[in-house]
């Protein structure tokens, strides 16, 4: 059958699963508008206030569920708005497919009206991207963004498509849904040198990252380090996989870790990383990491083997397959000694500090959410103080529950992220946690959540300063508070119910809970606003270059 | 760090963009390119792309593996400067009144580099072969005053019946 490009697009998404996308229109945008017009019974476009917020939700969405997200945005500034969400994708390795509309072909390259050469522009933060330029190539290339976006170590792929294009009409077939082969193992052989290694080990750690999210890897993965009796922390891309509490879950690794966590790091002499890739967050110092174990990693992706720290082994592959086959070969071992330390540590170091502290505390906050919501509830976050408080206290207990920015760290992800989320599980409580700080970033989303009637509850951790720079200030720069303590008078509470949604205030934790029962019970967005003393601090810190034995404390 | 010299060959998909994919990859991730050369191969779908680098194992394992993760790069392989046929062009104009020619003749002789154009006060040579023979003949012409300079940048193949042909990337027919 003959269709115009736009329809060809709508189709495409629809062969492809698509039943939701994000964006915002445009001028160039306006046939693929139009095509969705006429296929609303299929696939449901979500208008965001800003096409930074459509690529978070889509972000949020994916990160939700492992669909891919996609994102439709028109040319010039409309793409160019794209370009964080894109990176953020990128940096977590999240599916995502971006569709911008350009300008006419004959007015590509004449730096026409609302023209810009995305292409160019997200070439360092895609996977890979297109520029569609003749009509017959437009249905195989969409194929080809869900599958890149979709296969080995995901990432975000964006077509652009010129609007005459999207009004031409071609011949279309259409096609089985693409799903990704399983990656085969890597041999037996490696495998039980992995296991051999396992069964010599006096202190061996298992440190996962998102790849384990990523494969659906968390059952094997629970099941293995249970089977083979291996304490085990994770990178706060993985968090939510091994139940919080468990006698081997040691919690997060890195600057703002566990002491624990770190300080097993630095004594194990078997170090299993699986699905990391060993940021600088992470593995702060890359000479003092790990410096007695051996270390095997675990990544589809061959590149990201010796790129910061030098493995002594590597295993190529798709990680849920790799722990499907490893499983049999390991061995229960009980290693008391090893425990026991573990334990001590976790006795000795991983209490929460905080003398001189007044008002309500983040850990308290997220205690009242993880008892009231459960484990079931998602929880989005922005980037700051806030977002390692949630990870830190958050007790997350299944995967995906868990969305935050962790590679590129960016302010303002959060609300479109939530949003995406519960657009993604509808029946599920969904979490904005955020701050001052991030949230003046992309508080804009507050009308996406009221369009659509979203029961997002975002809780706002107002300090009323930028406190994890100023935190740096404090502990690193003699106080020297410069630009990080804005005198913001904002009322969250009436812009809350200016944008149409339910703004609530609470100073302690009794208060806490119970507007936050109000807010589980109404309909439609909230927010929370919980003033918390500026000098609560993200601790242990690790500053950047140091090891466990630099730790700050207090 | 033990910095030494790589040759890079890739074959890549004939399309619009792909030198620049390649060679921002080289920029953002910090890799610096001392010469590169492209071309279309037999198959007009795919072109292929020489380039030298330098940097330790470490560097150049990574530029490798993250080249190899583009889609449109087919084939990677890093050339052996020892055994692989490495060829450059060089184009040198040099200042020369009729006193010159004849010494910058003899040298041209020796180096096997043939002069394309004569001018009353200058010669343009040019000479073909591996890097380390246009370093040699050049080492000797800088004696005379030259004018303008240009080297294509090495181009490489392996002898014999190695023949380097796209990788079974699932992505593409190639």
């Amino acid at each position: 059958m003959k269709l115009t490009g736009a329809e060809i697009i709508t189709e495409v998404l629809i062969e492809q699963g698509v039943t939701d996308l994000f964006g915002y229109p445009g001028g160039a945008a306006i046939n693929i508008y139009e095509a969705l017009y006429h296929r609303q019974d299929k696939i449901k476009h979500y208008l965001t206030a800003h096409e930074q917020g459509a690529t978070h939700a889509a972000d949020g969405y994916a990160r939700a569920t492992g669909k891919t997200g996609v994102v439709l945005a028109t040319s010039g500034p409309g793409a160019t708005n794209t370009v964080t969400g894109i990176a953020t994708a990128y940096l977590d390795s999240i599916p995502m497919v971006v569709i911008t509309a350009n300008v006419g072909t004959d007015l590509i390259g004449k730096d026409s009206f609302q023209e810009v050469f995305i292409t160019g522009i997200t070439q360092p933060i895609t996977k890979h991207n297109y520029a569609v330029r003749d009509i017959d190539k437009l249905a195989e290339t969409l194929r080809d963004a869900f599958r890149i976006a979709g296969s080995g170590r995901r990432g975000p792929v964006l077509v652009d498509v010129p609007k005459d294009i999207t009004a031409a009409t071609y011949e279309f077939s259409p096609m089985p849904r693409w799903e990704e082969p399983k990656v085969s193992s890597a041999p037996q052989s490696e495998l039980l040198k992995v296991a051999d290694l396992i069964a010599k080990a006096k202190r061996p750690v298992v440190c996962f990252g998102g790849g384990v999210i990523s494969s659906e890897a968390g059952g094997e993965l629970v099941e293995f380090v249970k089977k083979a009796r291996i304490p085990t922390c994770h990178t706060i891309m993985g968090t939510g996989v091994i139940g919080f509490g468990d006698d081997l879950d040691m919690g997060m690794i890195g600057m703002h870790g566990s002491m624990t966590a770190n300080s097993a790091i630095d004594e194990t002499d078997l170090l299993l990383a699986m699905g990391t890739r060993f940021s600088d967050r992470v593995a702060l110092n890359l000479r003092d990491f790990a410096p007695h174990a051996t270390i095997v990693q675990f990544d589809i992706d061959e590149s990201e083997i010796r790129k910061n720290v030098m493995a002594d082994m590597a295993i190529i592959g798709d990680i849920k397959t790799e722990l499907q086959s490893l499983i049999p070969l390991v061995e229960g071992k009980e290693r008391p000694e090893w425990l026991e330390t573990i334990g001590n540590w976790k006795k000795e170091y991983d209490i929460i500090n905080g003398k001189n502290i007044t008002g309500i505390r983040p850990v308290e906050i997220m205690e009242v959410i993880g008892e009231k919501c459960g484990s079931d509830a998602v929880i989005a976050t922005d980037v700051g103080q806030h977002q390692m408080w949630a990870a830190q206290f958050c007790k997350k207990t299944r995967p995906r529950g868990f969305i935050t920015s962790g590679g590129l760290g960016t302010m303002g992800f959060g609300y479109g992220a939530a949003i995406g989320a519960k657009i993604a599980l509808p029946d599920a409580t969904v979490f904005h946690i955020t701050s001052d700080g991030s949230f003046h970033m992309n508080m804009n989303e507050a009308c996406t959540a009221v369009s659509n009637n979203l029961k997002v509850i975002t809780v706002i951790f107002d300090n009323k300063v930028l406190g994890m720079v100023r935190q740096w200030q404090t502990s690193f720069y003699n106080r020297h508070y410069i630009s990080t303590q804005p005198e913001r008078k904002t009322d969250y509470v009436k812009v809350a119910e200016g944008f149409g949604a339910r703004g609530f205030r609470a100073e302690t934790k009794e208060e806490f809970e119970k507007v936050l029962d109000e807010a589980l019970a109404g309909e439609g967005p909230a927010w929370i606003v919980c003033p918390i003393d500026r000098e609560e601090r993200v601790l242990p810190m690790i500053p950047g270059g140091g090891t466990v034995r630099s730790a700050i404390m207090e | 760090m033990n910095e030494k010299k790589a040759i890079i060959a890739l074959l890549v998909e004939n399309n619009a963009n792909v030198l620049s994919r390649v060679s921002m990859l080289f920029g953002r991730r910090g890799y610096n390119i001392d010469s590169l050369t492209v071309s279309e191969t037999n198959d007009p779908t795919i072109s292929r792309i020489t380039i030298t680098t330098q940097g330790d194992d470490r560097i150049i394992e990574q530029i490798v593996l993250q080249t190899r993760k583009l889609v449109e790069v087919k084939a990677v392989q890093l050339e052996d400067e020892n055994e692989a046929i490495l060829r450059e062009l060089l184009l040198v104009k040099v200042a020369a009144d009729e006193s010159q020619r004849a010494t910058i003749r003899d040298i041209c002789e020796v180096y096997k580099a043939s002069i394309v154009d004569f001018s009353p006060s200058s010669i343009v040579c040019e000479l073909t072969g591996k890097p380390s023979k246009i370093n040699g003949f050049l080492d000797v012409i800088e004696k005379y005053q030259i004018l303008e300079l240009c080297r294509t940048g090495v181009t490489a193949m392996d002898r014999g019946n190695k023949i380097m042909s796209c990788e079974n990337k699932e992505s593409h027919k190639c």
